[in-house]
């Protein structure tokens, strides 16, 4: 036992530098998610001392105290209320110690920031919205969609005037803080792209909110993720993708898609009305 | 109220006997006893026939996620297994074979002839075993494929319209309503029947730990079995609980779930703790340290595990206060558990440790729980679990917590009431090397899947991509689960085998506290023909030190007429 416990601490401690992810949850897509990251390093700190400590005095007694020939009689000790208080007022300060710390963090991971320069401008973006209930701290433009899980696709609606909507690929503004409201229209779905921070979950009848806000650099890259809430036998298949472009090759995509959008719509309209005339259609 | 003092006894009217029925012999013996000795180890039997299952059905998951796009078994029969795993291990292993310990013990700790209601403990057996039949005859149409928590809307009839979330469901309802029964007479028994001079501050710890455990389930299953039974209206008789087309709410589900299910957590972890509050002190030689600390840590966390449900629901549209709310209740019952882990450990320290396989399954316990009690820590901080919930990560958390805490704790107990329950010892070499094999197993099937889910694999997937890099996680894992395997088929070879060449064991072998050592072992139908006056929270201490200064027998130094001052 000894032996596995030293190999498991020693691995606690030195992973965390050498690789970020065996430790560390994903992060770097989103200032929530890099937040959330750092959160957890400073628990998982305070947890790797408490472990090596709980572990150590555990292995010591089992090993400095086993029966031996000569050894020393069992100290019949029944309890010590010094050190017994000692222990439980120690155990509740580091959990005042991880409130404190988590409520220093949760404005940050919760409340949406502003878009930053570089991103979608408002006279630009028909569809971006600041008429939200709960506005970013400093105003601007933000852009919402509407995420809806359905078995087994992600649909995305833009909000603003034209209608715009995707499946699968999301495509989103860097440098903009975009703001998803998350619903499900069959069965419960949770939408999770883990490097742009935290889940949630998709219910039917409610809808749940989050957001992410894509750094410039990152433009061009795709961030997998993939439905959290088994939600059926295509659960696991059930995945998502969100591209980040520059605020211009966004407005491009959106325009095209749009336009195809509307060229559908009518193409639709065109085969009923041919249905029709061939007296096909009630 | 103490029973069986003389003086109570004279007062009451006499029991006039009308006729003797002959006991049955053979099998019907065991189909119509309502001894608790023999109903202990129905269950104890029937319980490790359900573990078995369930970790054949977790070897085939664990065949499967061995490596990426594997083919073995098809989505729908891998949410089976998912759903029936849990749910055997959950309601059909953890729960009842506590129990099964608690009816086999309780009376003889408490130096009582049997439980209070035999025959409602012959039925809460019954109920237990036709819930897991009925749950299993699933496997003939098709299983619930919803996970063990069956949220709707996925569990209506729209979406999975088979009858297996019914078989669910009609399980819920038996093995519920033998939980109840039985949790009921645990508390009358435990309230009336023990023997005299022991008080509550005498009690031993595991009996502290099933009055607890009854309690909890008597608070917690009215909840779960009020909701399967909106979700059976739901399916068939065009109610809308949980459908919000007809004005229902997926959510009161979940509240009501895990109003239930997390006290259900406790409920399996708190008797192993008192199990493992037994084994420690007779192995250290030593008393355990704080026993009233850990009796009331015990309560503590039983209340406080009445509180935190919400934490399984931080992803969902809650507000931000409600969360707070139960992030700062879960992070409360870490103190209790801690107090616990402590006091372990500080029973240990400077005692004659005597290192017999009872004592590697008891001292792995803190050792292991604690890293479950850790990250649950991690999880309970609210924007932590929005990256962590429903992943790996989850998933090892609560097998540190159900497996590295209670089925190591009671595999401990196994090894150390064996003797008591057959007459004879099971193997130490056979036992040690179960143990090593369960605990490297253990830890690698379970250590690499908080990697796994850090790296964002989501739990209840019968498949992963290539591009998520948890592929060596997966493997090791699985590897892992079989030599875990082994390690548990090792200990029933060793239970079977020992059952006829075991070493006799004596009325005590491991000179142990507890008055369950001074009847013989086997005991006999009626426990004790003397039943010890106890002075103390070790009475069969007390009972050895005067047998070894007085060189009366230990009968006679019991006996609770004999003038005699300890």
């Amino acid at each position: 036992m000894a032996a596995v416990a030293a190999a498991f601490a020693a691995l606690l401690v030195v992973v965390p530098g050498a690789s970020a992810d065996l430790l560390t949850p994903e992060s770097g897509g989103s200032p929530n998610a890099n937040d959330i990251d750092t959160l957890y390093k400073i628990t998982l700190y305070v947890a790797i001392v408490i472990f090596l400590i709980v572990e150590g005095t555990l292995i010591w007694s089992l090993v400095k105290y086993r029966l031996r020939r000569g050894g020393p009689e069992a100290a019949q000790i029944r309890g010590n209320t010094p050190l017994e208080m000692g222990w439980t007022v120690a155990a509740a300060l580091i959990l005042v110690v991880l409130t404190v710390v988590t409520f220093l963090y949760l404005d940050d991971i919760e409340n949406p920031p502003a878009s930053g320069p570089n991103g979608l401008r408002a006279s630009q973006a028909r569809f971006a919205s600041i008429d939200q209930p709960e506005p970013p701290k400093s105003g601007g433009p933000i852009l919402r969609i509407g995420v809806n899980g359905q078995q087994y696709i992600w649909r995305y609606d833009y909000a603003g005037g034209d209608q715009l909507f995707s499946y699968y690929e999301m495509v989103v503004p860097t440098d903009t803080t975009v703001v998803l409201e998350v619903t499900g229209s069959d069965v419960i779905h949770s939408w999770w792209i883990p490097e742009l921070g935290g889940k949630v979950d998709g219910v039917p009848g409610h809808v749940n909110k989050t957001w992410f806000k894509i750094p410039e650099s990152k433009a061009g890259r795709v961030f997998d993720g993939q439905c959290a809430e088994l939600c059926g036998e295509g659960h696991a298949d059930m995945r998502a993708e969100v591209r980040a472009v520059t605020p211009d090759e966004f407005e491009a995509w959106a325009d095209r898609q749009r336009a195809d959008i509307k060229a559908a719509g009518e193409a639709l309209s065109e085969q009923r009305k041919q249905r029709e005339a061939r007296g096909e259609v009630d | 109220m103490e029973a069986g003092t003389a003086a109570s006894r004279t007062a009451r009217p006499e029991v006039v006997l009308h006729g003797l029925r002959t006991r049955p012999r053979g099998w019907l013996e065991w189909l119509t006893t309502t001894d608790h000795k023999k109903i202990g180890i129905l269950y104890l039997f029937t319980t490790f026939l359900f573990f078995i299952l369930g970790g054949v059905e977790a070897l085939i998951m664990r065949l499967q996620l061995a490596q990426p796009d594997s083919t073995l078994i098809d989505p729908g029969a891998y949410n089976g297994l998912v759903t029936v795993h849990g749910t055997t291990m959950v309601f059909l292993f953890l729960v009842p074979v506590l129990a099964g310990f608690g009816n086999y013990l309780v009376p003889l700790m408490i130096g009582a002839r049997d439980m209070a209601f035999p025959r409602l403990n012959a039925l809460s057996y019954w109920l237990l075993l036709f819930g897991g039949i009925a749950f299993y005859c699933s496997f003939f149409f098709e299983p619930p494929q919803a996970g063990w928590t069956m949220y709707p809307p996925l569990s209506d009839d729209a979406f999975l319209p088979s009858g297996g979330v019914d078989a669910w469901i009609f399980m819920i309802h038996l093995t519920g309503i033998s939980s109840i029964v039985g949790a009921i007479n645990f508390i009358a028994t435990i309230h009336n029947m023990r023997a005299p001079g022991m008080s509550w501050g005498r009690m031993p710890l595991f009996v502290w730990a099933i009055l607890v455990y009854s309690y909890l389930l008597v608070a917690a299953l009215p909840s779960v079995a009020a909701a399967v039974t909106m979700l059976l209206t739901d399916r068939h008789f065009g109610t809308a609980f949980f459908d919000p087309a007809g004005g229902g709410d997926p959510m009161l589900w979940q509240h009501l779930f895990w109003f239930f299910g997390h006290p259900e957590v406790y409920i399996m972890v708190l008797p192993v703790f008192g199990m493992v509050s037994e084994i420690l002190p007779v192995f250290a030689r030593k008393p355990i340290f704080g026993y009233k600390a850990i009796a009331a840590s015990t309560v503590a966390i039983a209340f406080l595990g009445l509180l935190v449900w919400a934490h399984h629901m931080f992803t969902t549209p809650t507000p931000t206060v409600v969360l707070a709310f139960f992030m700062l209740s879960s992070f409360m019952i870490a103190v209790p558990t801690g107090i616990k882990i402590f006091n372990w450990i500080a029973t240990l320290w400077r005692g004659q440790i005597v290192l017999k396989t009872p004592l590697y399954f008891a001292a792995a316990l803190p050792g292991l729980f604690v890293i479950g009690g850790i990250s649950g820590v991690i999880l309970a901080i609210f924007p932590v679990d929005w990256q962590l919930h429903d992943t790996y990560f989850v998933v090892a958390h609560f097998h540190y917590v159900l497996f590295g805490g209670s089925v190591f704790g009671l595999f401990g107990g196994l090894y150390y009431w064996y003797p008591k329950m057959t007459g004879r010892l099971m193997s130490e070499s056979l036992g040690k090397l179960s143990f090593w094999l369960m605990f490297i197993g253990f830890n690698a099937t379970f250590l690499p899947q908080h990697s796994a889910g850090l790296s964002g694999m989501p739990r209840r997937i019968y498949d992963y991509s290539d591009q998520l890099d948890v592929g060596i996680y997966n493997l090791i894992s699985s590897i892992g689960a079989f030599i875990l395997g082994i390690g548990v088929v090792v200990t029933v070879v060793n239970a079977l085998v020992s059952l006829k060449s075991g070493k006799r064991a004596g009325n005590d072998p491991w000179k142990g506290n507890t008055l369950e050592w001074f009847t013989q072992s086997p005991p006999p139908p009626n426990n004790f023909d003397v039943v010890p006056r106890v002075r103390s929270v070790e009475p069969m201490k007390d009972i050895r030190r005067e047998v070894a200064t007085t060189s009366v027998p230990a009968e006679t130094v019991a006996q609770p007429a004999a003038p005699r001052s300890l």
